[in-house]
């Protein structure tokens, strides 16, 4: 306990040896994780569009696959 | 260098560096952290005050390396254009701007007991927080135009502006003699400070460095992926207003 004690105490110092490990502890972790979420939250949002669009391309193709190229135009006048 | 400039090719890679520089930031900083507060001795003038210094020096070394680099890319964007230069300056500032910030509160908080004093107007301690201001500038100006292209351009060229900052906080010791003391390890003649305490020093700049290092892939990931929806999205608006 008395080995506690004198850590937390820093032999007269632990108010501001303490404080200056704690603020750095909490900047670093804060820049950490802010970093980690846009990494995961843009990477994320890119993946759906990238979904969305293949989808559409696939349905497009398909679309120009099945109809014959006349109907198609008919269609697209509209 | 054009080797790194292809954002597929840096993407493979930081997959590959990502877990080791993550593994190495914080194997370094358990150890620098055991060293600097339990197992390195008080020192013999400032007590166990002198442990601040494990987290003071480090930050104020990584606070002015983060800004050489942040310069070097603008360098490479603006000069060669290079596409992943822009992303990885923008993605340096704000690691860099907390390490300055950190390196000014913890020798606050050094500076209290030791010198008596929270704060003065001495030139090494000024020139560190004009460098905070430039990161903040930069990181300002950065996202204050619509145009991305246009706040690149005008942030690359503040830091270029802001790195006379550098020798000046480097040397400033030298140049003024105020209340700030001169250098101890990186000098002509080799370290001035005793192994008991460069070990745990060099531990946590090793850890700080790798930290960086994993910072500025999640940071680049992110910007590499915002910039690809931003491609996309103008797609879809070009196709919008062509009736397709």
């Amino acid at each position: 306990m008395e080995s506690v004690s004198t850590l937390v105490q820093m032999g007269g110092y632990g108010g501001y040896v303490w404080p200056a490990y704690g603020i750095s502890a909490v900047v670093l972790a804060l820049v950490l994780v802010a970093s980690l979420l846009a990494a995961r939250k843009n990477e994320a949002e890119l993946e759906q569009l990238q979904v969305v669009r293949r989808a559409g391309k696939q349905r497009n193709a398909a679309a120009q696959a099945a109809v014959p190229t006349d109907a198609l135009s008919v269609e697209t006048k509209e | 260098m054009h080797r790194f400039a292809n954002p597929a090719r840096f993407l493979r890679m930081a997959k590959v560096i990502l877990p080791y520089s993550s593994g190495i930031a914080v194997l370094s900083l358990a150890a620098g952290l055991w060293f600097a507060l339990a197992a390195s001795p008080a020192d013999y003038q400032q007590g166990d005050s002198v442990r601040i210094m494990y987290v003071h020096v480090p930050s104020a070394w990584m606070g002015m390396f983060c800004y050489v680099a942040m310069a070097v890319f603008s360098a490479m964007a603006l000069i060669w254009k290079h596409p992943l230069a822009d992303l990885l300056a923008k993605a340096t500032a704000p690691v860099g701007a907390a390490f300055t910030f950190l390196c000014l509160v913890t020798g606050s908080l050094w500076g209290k007991p030791m010198w008596g004093t929270w704060w003065a107007w001495d030139a090494r301690l000024t020139s560190m927080l004009i460098l905070l201001f430039l990161y903040l500038g930069y990181m300002a100006l950065i996202n204050a135009f619509d145009d991305p292209e246009r706040g690149h351009k005008a942030a690359a060229i503040l830091a270029l502006v802001g790195a006379v900052n550098i020798p000046v906080i480097k040397w400033s010791v030298d140049w003024w003699n105020t209340l700030h003391q001169p250098a101890s390890v990186v000098k002509m003649g080799g370290p001035a400070i005793d192994p008991s305490m460069l070990v745990p020093l060099l531990l946590m700049a090793l850890g700080f460095k790798a930290y960086w290092i994993s910072i500025l892939i999640l940071r680049g990931r992110a910007e590499i992926a915002a910039q690809k929806i931003r491609i996309i999205r103008m797609a879809q608006i070009h196709a919008a207003s062509r009736g397709e």
